[in-house]
């Protein structure tokens, strides 16, 4: 082999052949070149960006949610600092022995600890596990001296949603709890700090009606964090805006007196102030511990709610739509007044029944009223007097004066399942049922039975409205200027009608004849006025009468008719009105009134009355009540007192 | 005087061979080098080791094995040729029987000093072999089927070894590197285009049957070559990677975000940082000025090498050179795409800048023949 191998004529052909071949380089040099340009010129600010998502890791601060607080500043809703304990796996060197001295110092059960050792191990060595929640301050201090031998273990400050006054607001304050898929989907769907740990969204009620304002702005801390997500330093916090504290409109010593009130029965109250909306209280019994959700309710609790036959969990403010019985007679009264069918002094034969439409209907009382005007229907209650009262108003008229005292019309208000109660209409039993009216429903609706339904809030927005006679309309929160009197407009009702109907519903409270006239006040200048209902649930069987059943008493409970009771006071210069309501209480004068009357006289006195508010022939039972009663109550506080004077 | 002894007359002798050395790919070669040191150093968070160091090292021995291989005359190295591409091949055999399983596929042989892939030096033992085949073959048989049919042999052994192991970016760079050699070499271009057309042909073919009766590979198998060809399909697995690559490199700019300010790659985004991804470190602190220069450092050296070859009448130098200049660019071309997302990522590393011994140092070895054909050039 020669040692060098020339050959003229390939060397052109591998000059011509190394062209094409460094062309094709060239080809794809070029094509490397344009790619960096386009990567790194023209698109550069979107993958600068992309760099800076990676980078920047931004962690939220949950931000203090907004108190809840009463008309004269108590707090009803707070935030408690406690104390949780946390452990960070990779700081903890070995993890199992540094968890089991903790358990040894919180005695922690064996199945807690393995649940944490279990999420431990499920989440990256650096995500700070929480070991123990709302410790007590001996537990804290005994976590902080053994420190050095607890590496890994911190203990942090979280604050914790808390409601002081317990059972009193849970209707009206509402509770707050974990956010669930579908809240988080409610609120636009993608709001981290509802994902964040143990952040509590508002769930019921005003809570959740006001979430928006009371939750506040989170706050953010910027942390730079390595491909692990590893926070490397932090760069920027913004810290969080704490929610807007809300005042109530709610007197929280006459809601506690209310709830103690109304203790042992399922029964509803509503306390409102007729000349600006303002609701004093809003009692639904029995009630529950709102406190008891904030963690999670245990299922052996919540069944135990959930099954009560009285139904602690319903706000029956709101919630429960009853007939109203004769508390619609009002209404009734004012159109026919408003309408001149019935006349001030025209009088009504009761003979204890009537036929209409070849059907007898009968007065509560067997024996009739005798001749009776209207003042005194209102007074003794007199069906066969409004019975002939409606066939001449007709149910459009009926129809339209409830409405205009708000029933059938579901308040705007900050709680939860509001009903709409029912204030039926022509056109409404067309619809529902394909049926015309029949004269027979309009008899029905005129004493507050058939189809008529009705909340006890209102009731108490009717008797609001009867008593200042202008369109009063319930509000719970307390405007923070002090020029709060809202302008009403007035109803537009004839003086004289509304004088005839105060004077027949002062008749029923103050007159020897009225339905209600042991609940009389005889302290001057608080005198009540109101108007008894009992709505029939079930009637009297032929078979129970038979079997001797007469009055209510003899029926069980879920049989009894719903006693009602609605009022104002004082009857001179209206500043409140009541609704009451007591399922299945019998009868309107004795289950309902005298609650009534003793929130009429709470409120009027700025706590418990003096016996000398009651008749003569009632203090000696009174005083027993009262002192019972100021053993279940709160302790007036020098605040409020300031506030009432 | 034979026209033979007159055309190696003045080839130097000695010491004097340094003189003729061909300095300015030396030159450039150091450029890359201490490109891939800066790199080195900012990926280790502004510290000589554990990389810079040894690459520096190895470097140095690479530049005194290329001096050495390059005062050699290039006539032993052609005589040498089959005995190099015979020794590759029996490592080749030998890895696949006795070698170390590392990082999931790669194979070396532990020289103790060094850990060899004879894959690596496959690379350059296949060109070198190639060059002088056709040195040897005279040239009017090129294009002879049976003469072609050999080459092709040559080149397909060691690639489906390698692609066994699996390494598919050196089995890709074999197979065209061998190429470019018998093409250099003037064989007729309808074998070119007809194995094209094949190739062409048999890949539409199979995704053309894809969802019909006469489907030629399996689902599974589509789906993995549709991770294959957009990693984006596998956000998590491949896709991230190349995602973050991406990121890193777009987001350098025009002048990048300076020295040891990269982002993707202080806290980690960037796979591979030191090997493979290393380019897209560069471009991410030194924006499309510094990864454009790297590129440029690249295509002068292929210039210069061209331009050498191209000036030498040796036919067996002219093709080595050449056929190491095209293996040279294809290592770095492939890297390149594949980190800016125009080709799949099949794990070839950025040639004097990606940490790594044997490879560098055969590319060294490789750079002295090149020197050696320089040096020893007919005059």
């Amino acid at each position: 082999m020669t040692k060098t191998h020339i050959d003229p004529k390939a060397s052109p052909r591998i000059t011509r052949r190394g062209m094409i071949l460094g062309g094709a380089q060239l080809t794809v040099v070029g094509a490397l070149g344009l790619r960096m340009h386009k990567m790194q010129i023209d698109e550069a600010d979107t993958f600068r960006t992309m760099a800076e998502e990676n980078r920047i890791s931004m962690q939220l601060i949950a931000p203090p949610r907004g108190r809840i607080l009463d008309r004269f500043g108590a707090v009803l809703a707070d935030n408690r600092p406690t104390y949780q304990v946390t452990i960070v796996r990779e700081r903890a060197g070995d993890a199992q022995k540094v968890l089991a001295h903790v358990q040894m110092i919180l005695g922690l059960s064996d199945d807690n600890l393995r649940q944490i050792l279990e999420e431990m191990a499920e989440r990256s060595s650096f995500v700070p596990i929480t070991v123990a929640k709302d410790i007590t301050w001996d537990e804290l201090s005994q976590i902080s001296i053994n420190a050095p031998a607890l590496p890994g273990v911190s203990a942090d400050v979280v604050l914790q949603r808390v409601y002081p006054f317990g059972t009193d607001f849970a209707h009206i304050v509402g509770y707050v709890g974990r956010a669930n898929a579908q809240d988080v989907e409610d609120n636009d769907g993608n709001n981290a700090l509802l994902a964040m740990p143990g952040f509590h969204i508002g769930k019921i009620s005003v809570e959740k009606a006001e979430e928006a304002s009371l939750r506040g702005t989170a706050g953010r801390l910027s942390v730079e964090v390595n491909a692990a997500g590893r926070v490397m330093r932090s760069l920027d916090q913004v810290p969080p805006v704490s929610g807007a504290d809300l005042q109530l409109t709610i007197d929280h010593h006459l809601q506690n007196f209310t709830l103690a009130r109304l203790a042992g029965q399922s029964a509803a109250a509503v306390v409102i102030d007729v000349q600006n909306g303002d609701l004093l209280a809003c009692a639904s019994a029995p009630t529950f511990d709102p406190n008891l959700f904030v963690d999670g309710i245990s299922s052996k609790d919540y069944n135990a709610l959930r099954d009560d036959p009285y139904r602690p969990l319903s706000d029956k403010v709101v919630q429960g739509a009853y007939p109203p019985g004769s508390v619609l007679k009002m209404s009734l009264a004012l159109a026919a007044l408003e309408g001149a069918q019935v006349s001030p002094d025209e009088t009504v034969y009761c003979p204890g029944f009537v036929e209409i439409g070849g059907r007898r209907f009968h007065c509560w009382k067997r024996g009739g009223h005798g001749r009776i005007n209207l003042r005194g229907a209102l007074r003794e209650s007199c069906d066969v007097f409004f019975y002939e009262a409606a066939r001449r108003v007709g149910i459009d008229n009926l129809h339209a004066m409830s409405a205009r005292l708000g029933l059938g019309e579901r308040p705007d208000l900050p709680l939860s399942g509001i009903a709409s109660g029912l204030n039926p209409s022509r056109e409404w039993k067309m619809q529902r049922y394909g049926k015309e009216w029949l004269i027979g429903d309009t008899i029905n609706a005129s004493i507050g039975q058939g189809f008529v339904l009705a909340t006890p809030m209102q009731l108490a927005i009717m008797a609001a409205r009867i008593a200042s006679g202008k369109n009063v309309t319930p509000r719970l929160f307390k405007p923070q200027i002090a020029s709060d009197l809202p302008g009403f407009t007035d109803m537009g009702l004839a003086p004289a009608s509304l004088a005839l109907v105060h004077a027949g519903m002062t008749d029923v409270v103050n007159a020897a004849r009225g339905t209600a006239k042991s609940s009389r006040i005889v302290a001057e200048g608080q005198t009540m006025a109101g108007k008894t209902g009992s709505s029939q649930v079930f009637s009297i069987t032929a078979a129970e009468r038979a079997a001797g059943v007469r009055s209510q008493a003899d029926l069980p409970w879920d049989r009894r008719d719903h006693a009602l009771f609605t009022a104002f006071a004082p009857i001179a210069q209206p500043r409140i009105a009541v609704s009451v309501l007591v399922e299945h209480g019998g009868g309107g004068s004795l289950a309902a009134a005298p609650i009534a009357r003793d929130l009429v006289l709470f409120h009027l006195n700025g706590g418990l009355p003096p016996v000398e508010a009651y008749p003569a022939d009632q203090r000696g039972r009174m005083q027993t009540s009262l002192d019972e009663l100021s053993a279940s109550i709160l302790p007036i506080d020098r605040h409020a007192q300031k506030e009432r004077t | 005087m034979s026209y033979l002894a007159h055309n190696t007359q003045f080839v130097p002798t000695g010491f004097r061979k340094i003189l003729y050395l061909n300095w300015p790919v030396i030159m450039l070669l150091m450029a890359v080098a201490s490109a891939g040191f800066v790199m080195l150093y900012s990926v280790a968070g502004g510290s000589a080791q554990p990389w810079m160091e040894p690459q520096i090292k190895r470097f140095i021995l690479g530049v005194v094995l290329m001096i050495g291989v390059g005062m050699v005359p290039i006539w032993f190295w052609r005589n040498m040729a089959g005995l190099a591409f015979a020794v590759s091949l029996a490592l080749l055999v030998g890895v696949e029987l006795f070698g170390s399983v590392g990082m999931g596929a790669q194979r070396w042989i532990d020289l103790g000093f060094i850990r060899l892939q004879p894959s690596e030096l496959t690379k350059i033992t296949l060109v070198m072999f190639l060059a002088a085949y056709y040195d040897w073959l005279p040239t009017n048989k090129t294009s002879h089927p049976v003469w072609v049919a050999l080459p092709v042999i040559f080149i397909l052994v060691p690639t489906a070894l390698v692609l066994k192991q699996p390494d598919l970016g050196t089995a890709l760079l074999l197979l065209f590197g061998g190429g470019a050699v018998m093409f250099l070499a003037g064989v007729h271009w309808a074998y070119f285009a007809t194995v094209i057309g094949a190739g062409v042909g048999a890949v539409y073919a199979v995704f053309v049957s894809r969802g019909t009766t006469w489907q030629l590979l399996k689902d599974y198998q589509f789906r993995r070559i549709d991770t294959f060809l957009d990693p984006a399909n596998d956000p998590l697995g491949a896709g991230y990677h190349i995602t973050q690559a991406k990121i890193a490199l777009g987001s350098g700019g025009w002048t990048g975000r300076g020295f040891m300010q990269g982002t993707q790659s202080r806290l980690n985004f960037l796979p591979e940082k030191h090997t493979d991804f290393i380019f897209t470190t560069l471009a991410e602190e030194f924006g499309f000025v510094g990864a454009f220069s790297l590129l440029a450092l690249y295509v002068l050296i292929i210039v210069f090498c061209v331009a050498s070859a191209m000036n030498n009448k040796d036919r067996f130098a002219a093709l080595l050179t050449m056929g190491i200049a095209m293996t040279f660019f294809l290592f770095f071309s492939v890297n390149m795409a594949m980190v800016t997302g125009l080709a799949p990522v099949v794990g070839v590393p950025l040639p004097l800048v990606s940490y790594g011994g044997s490879a560098m140092l055969v590319l060294m070895v490789a750079f002295g023949l090149v020197q050696s054909a320089h040096v020893h050039k007919p005059r």
